[in-house]
């Protein structure tokens, strides 16, 4: 049984509830042990890096360390959270005089022996696609998705787990599931950030352009694989919807909850019925048994 | 006592403003040997060589060390300078205190003074050991290989031929003709490049002094200048040359069909196949890969059909070896992958084409008989926007040089695209507009100005699908605006790269390239067809990028270069060769391995020792094949090899003239 | 002025800039990926281009001034697709910690989010969304914003009311302390070299 330190930043338990539970339940079921880090503290999300680098890397390092001792990679659901961790675990490989600076940070030993893996690397490496289908009770037949990465799984080259302009692993999990995937023009674009809560005007303009964008697709709904896409996709979709005078009812899913969808487990022990963008009816079409 | 004299050059100002020579040849008085020491402005000029023989005849010298600059450059001068004046040309030294010292140490005078002395010093120890030595001579076989049957090859060809000396082109595809049969006019004069070219592919077919080798292969080169002997093979064709008319029964009635090269997978060939209508020779090869009869044993439709009963499916590679005086490298370059630009979707969106595909969409034998249309849908497309520079000047996803062709072929293709589809508009996205070329310029403005190509200053970032549309979305740097452009087709202009196995092949026959596999000439400005190695040139692409005209002149350079070479009845050679001390050679065999000239053997000799007979191995240098490297001399543990001219004595006076002081 | 002298009064905030960024600013060959590609582009004051070619010619004093280096998302789309691998969001990053050191803050609500934000992260090692609303909307003095999404969240109990705090209090108080620390030690380094 594979054995991962979990990380669930600050998210998961509460606004991106969801992921971490789906998460959880899908781990659970493939037979991925997770161990959550003691005390883990917030990575810094996308203010840290922006006032000093020094704190970004001394937050996100500190969970790693936690982590190395226990002698575990650490699985990262959110992909701010994985973003800034494996900053974190390059740095204090980068040189012996960044490793020395970082340690002096949090006070603690890190080797970068204990790496940062968003919980999509570690899907798509540990599932054998063929396997994942013979273990599939609700086929996602004729359920179009559009992907949706964004920036911290993609960008910049050295952090990310998949392709920068075309990537596919949730592609492939979610074809094995039984999904279509579309082909569709904001795969990998930025929904934001922060910018939704610090500078509406342009942050929720930019989630409104990916909202579009998926409609053309013709797509049933979107799949992420990041708490603060979720965030400005789902929450904010009514909010976009009324700002620029278009007319949204897309769910925004995590990945997860539909690979824990397809391998049967029940939607709402995943809190899908705690989306914002009502979610639950297309889910229980497939749990009901799907397209007939 | 030797008579050494030293003539210690200025450069004019290039060894004088950091070296005081006139030092120099003051304190070189006094070294051991040396007769005679002065200074002069410009060594190599008539007065310079002048004084060099006058001092020779009227000091009696018997060796001469100029100090001035490198050996590559005037060591020829001064070898003759000596030799009119009674010298053995090979009495004679250079130090390089130019380049290995002027030019490097230009802040110190006092330093680079210093230098020079040391390598006068080193100079002067060296000249001491110098011994005559005489000049040799090989045969000059009077045959040209060219390899690579482009425009570059086949103009190449011609020139040699129309000279007088017999030239084999070797061919990798099954046809002559290369990238300039694939496109469809040519700029700056629009003339249709088929209309060009075929008559230069057939006059290369149907001159006697040139051998078509096509659907063959260079796999080995050995020999030297004037005697290379070349292994070539000829890949089975599966049809008898000798029995096939080239009616085309067999490729009509052939039953696979595969992508077609020619025409970049836009529509299909069959498995038996020229590649175009016009091929040269316009005789088929079966596509073993994909034929039935390769693949699963069955079919044989083409041997029951051909009426000459040339198909045989039994032929197999074959290997010839010729020897050739001179070889002439035409491979040609291939075109960047554009998949590399995920953003861009080339691959993925149907409509996204690569400039070559451009024109065998608006070529009138292409696949759309010359209408351009739309790969999804057969439409044709209204709004074309072409993208410039991709592979090119992007060290980040392609290559960090200009591709030199792109701005030119762009401005031609938005021309013909305006002057084919009335009602369309071309938008040319650019990051400079680079034209120099006779007429160059004055077809880009009248693309602009004539053809009202609207050309926008941006690299595009990304290419979106919109429902049956793309969108580009550049940024048009000139305002400062993003800018987004609707397209129903985007044109890559996509980078010149070399060959996948260039290096390979560069290595194979023996001359250098560079970090993006061209080859690379013996100088950039005043040898640009030469290599580094005696007798391999170079024309065309594979020596960088570079459009038709150029290809043409380059050709014919490379042409008059073989020519001359071929018309020498013998070829001087080196005396500056390795020999064995054949008595003290262990016969170990180092020397034969580390040989990058494959000169070194081992014989067996016979000799006595305490009365009796005994045999034993030892190595042996042939010294036409030997070019005097002296990998062996370093490699020998037993010191048995000695290089002339360059002998272990030699070296270690060298030496200690630099460290015991 | 002449460009000369403004190249002048620009020196030290080009030499500092250099240093802490590392990013070579002189290889950019004005292409406009960055601006094509920047999913804020539009919305920005100067290009993310323009901001180059500022920093390029040595006027970063006018590149500290602009409200792009603000509104800049750190996506990385620019730099991952730069034909001339110049970091250009890394050298945003840089310009704002710059600015923000230097008093220039050319987008003040963007500015205080972050603050309130790290200032949580600083008291309790964790940020809980009531509290950050609460917070930004009391600096910005923006009140009401966004409060139709508090009562959501809570109905879907998907906030907690309270902060949920790291133990180690003392490790975290360090990493800020010490983090603080080092980026002054760099900045100083960079201003006088």
């Amino acid at each position: 049984m594979k054995k991962y330190a979990y990380y669930p930043g600050c998210t998961l338990g509460s606004t991106g509830v969801e992921y971490g539970l789906s998460t959880l339940e899908v781990c659970k079921k493939l037979g991925i042990e997770m161990w959550e880090i003691p005390d883990y503290n917030c990575c810094g999300s996308s203010s840290a890096h922006l006032v000093n680098p020094y704190l970004a890397l001394g937050l996100s390092a500190r969970n790693m360390a936690i982590a190395e001792e226990a002698g575990l990679d650490v699985a990262i659901p959110c992909a701010a959270c994985y973003s800034h961790s494996k900053a974190a675990e390059l740095a204090v490989k980068e040189s012996p005089e960044k490793r020395a600076i970082i340690e002096d940070i949090i006070g603690r030993t890190y080797k970068g022996e204990s790496k940062a893996k968003s919980i999509l690397e570690v899907l798509a490496e540990s599932l054998d696609l063929e396997e994942l289908k013979a273990q599939v009770v609700h086929p996602l037949k004729g359920l179009k998705v559009v992907t949706y990465y964004g920036c911290l799984l993609t960008r910049p080259k050295k952090i990310a787990c998949d392709d920068a302009e075309d990537p596919i692993m949730m592609d492939n999990i979610l074809a094995a599931l039984g999904a279509e995937i579309l082909p569709w023009s904001a795969k990998t674009e930025c929904c934001g950030a922060s910018h939704t809560a610090s500078e509406p005007g342009v942050g929720i303009g930019m989630t409104d352009k990916i909202l579009l964008a998926a409609q053309k697709s013709g797509a049933d709904c979107v799949a992420t694989a990041c708490p603060m896409c979720m965030g400005n996709l789902d929450m904010r979709q009514v909010q976009a919807a009324k700002m620029f005078n278009h007319n949204y009812n897309i769910p925004i899913y995590y990945f997860t909850e539909l690979l824990g969808l397809a391998l049967g487990i029940d939607s709402k022990k995943m809190g899908c019925d705690r989306h914002f963008v009502p979610a639950m009816e297309l889910l229980q079409k497939y749990e009901k048994g799907g397209e007939q | 006592m030797k008579k050494v004299g030293v003539f210690v050059c200025h450069c004019g100002s290039n060894i004088a403003h950091s070296v005081d020579c006139a030092k120099v040849a003051e304190t070189l008085k006094d070294f051991p040997n040396v007769a005679f020491s002065t200074d002069y402005k410009y060594m190599c000029s008539e007065p310079g060589q002048e004084l060099i023989k006058k001092a020779i005849k009227e000091q009696g010298l018997d060796r001469v060390v100029v100090c001035s600059c490198s050996p590559r450059m005037h060591e020829n001068t001064f070898r003759n300078c000596v030799a009119q004046a009674g010298l053995n040309p090979y009495m004679f030294e250079m130090a390089n205190i130019r380049e290995q010292c002027s030019w490097v140490h230009p802040d110190d005078m006092e330093k680079a003074t210093e230098k020079a002395i040391d390598l006068a010093k080193m100079a002067v120890s060296k000249v001491c050991y110098d011994e005559p030595l005489e000049k040799s001579y090989s045969p000059v076989t009077k045959r040209a290989l060219v390899v690579g049957g482009g425009i570059a090859g086949i103009q190449t060809a011609i020139d040699i031929a129309n000279n007088g000396f017999v030239v084999d082109i070797v061919e990798r595809t099954p046809s002559i003709g290369g990238k300039m049969s694939q496109i469809d006019k040519t700029f700056p004069t629009l003339d249709c490049s088929a209309c060009i070219l075929t008559p230069k592919m057939v006059e290369a077919s149907s001159h006697p002094n040139i051998n078509l080798i096509t659907f063959a292969e260079v796999e080995k080169v050995e020999g030297y200048v004037g005697n290379f002997d070349v292994t070539i093979r000829k890949k089975a064709r599966s049809v008898d040359m000798s029995k096939c008319t080239g009616c085309g029964t067999c490729w009509s009635k052939c039953p696979t069909k595969v992508p077609s090269e020619f025409e970049l997978g836009m529509s299909m060939r069959k498995a038996i196949y020229t590649p175009f209508p016009q091929a040269i020779p316009n005789k088929p090869v079966i596509d073993r890969e994909h034929c039935l009869k390769f693949t699963k044993g069955i079919c044989g439709v083409c041997s029951k059909v051909c009426p000459a009963g040339a198909i045989d499916y039994t032929i197999e590679d074959e290997l010839v070896t010729e020897r050739y005086g001179a070889i002439v490298m035409a491979t040609g370059y291939q075109l960047f992958d554009a998949s590399v630009y995920g953003e861009y979707g080339y691959g993925r969106y149907p409509d996204v084409i690569s400039g070559l595909q451009f024109e065998r969409l608006i070529n009138a034998s292409g696949p759309t008989m010359g209408h351009l249309l739309r790969p999804s849908d057969g439409k044709e497309p209204k709004n074309v926007v072409f993208i410039k520079c991709v592979g090119s000047r992007d060290e980040n996803k392609g290559k960090e040089y200009c591709s030199r062709t792109c701005c030119m072929y762009t401005a031609k293709q938005a021309t013909l695209v305006r002057d084919k589809i009335k009602d369309s508009k071309v938008y040319v996205f650019y990051m400079d507009v680079r034209t120099p070329g006779k007429g160059y310029e004055e077809f880009y403005n009248r693309t602009t100005e004539k053809y009202e190509a609207n050309y926008i200053r941006g690299r595009v970032s990304k290419i979106t699908q919109e429902g049956d549309k793309l969108l580009v979305h550049g940024e048009d740097t000139l305002l400062g605006r993003p800018v987004k452009v609707e397209a129903d087709m985007v044109v890559l202009a996509t980078a010149m790269v070399s060959n996948p196995d260039a290096a390979h092949l560069a290595q194979l026959v023996g001359f250098s390239y560079d970090k993006d596999g061209f080859y690379t000439e013996s100088h950039p400005k005043l040898a640009p067809v030469e290599t580094h190695t005696a007798g391999v040139f170079l024309a065309g692409a594979c020596q960088g990028p570079k459009d038709i005209p150029d290809t043409v002149a380059q050709a014919g350079a490379a042409a008059v270069k073989v020519t001359a070479l071929l018309s020498k009845d013998k070829l001087e050679t080196e005396p500056s060769v390795s020999v064995v001390d054949q008595k003290n050679c262990a016969g170990c065999g180092h020397c034969v391995n580390i040989c990058p000239y494959r000169a070194i053997s081992l014989e067996t000799i016979q000799e006595r020792v305490n009365g009796k007979t005994i045999e034993r191995k030892v190595a042996h240098v042939n010294s036409s094949l030997c070019r005097g490297c002296g990998a062996c001399t370093v490699t020998c543990r037993s010191s048995s090899i000695s290089l002339k001219h360059f002998t272990n004595k030699q070296i270690l006076a060298e030496v200690d003239a630099l460290c015991l002081q | 002025m002449t460009l000369n002298e403004l190249q002048q009064q620009g020196a030290m905030a080009t030499e500092t800039l250099e240093k802490l960024s590392q990013v070579e600013a002189r290889k950019c060959y004005q292409c406009g990926k960055c601006s094509a590609g920047c999913p804020v582009a539009e919305y920005m004051d100067i290009m993310p281009r323009q901001v180059m070619r500022l920093v390029q010619l040595g006027l970063t004093d006018e590149a500290l001034k602009s409200k792009a280096i603000w509104l800049c998302a750190t996506c990385d789309t620019c730099s991952t697709r730069c034909p001339r691998n110049v970091d250009i969001a890394h050298e945003m990053e840089t310009l704002r910690i710059l600015a923000k050191r230097k008093g220039i803050v050319g987008e003040k609500d963007i500015d205080k989010f972050h603050n309130v934000f790290l200032d949580m992260v600083k008291k309790f090692g964790r940020v809980y969304e009531v509290g950050l609303i609460v917070g930004r909307n009391v600096t910005t003095g923006k009140l009401f914003r966004d409060v139709n999404y508090g009562l959501p969240y809570l109905s879907k109990r998907k906030v907690h009311l309270l902060p949920e705090k790291v133990k180690a209090k003392d490790e975290i108080n360090r990493i800020f302390a010490k983090a603080e620390e080092y980026a002054l030690k760099e900045l100083k380094e960079a201003e006088n070299k």
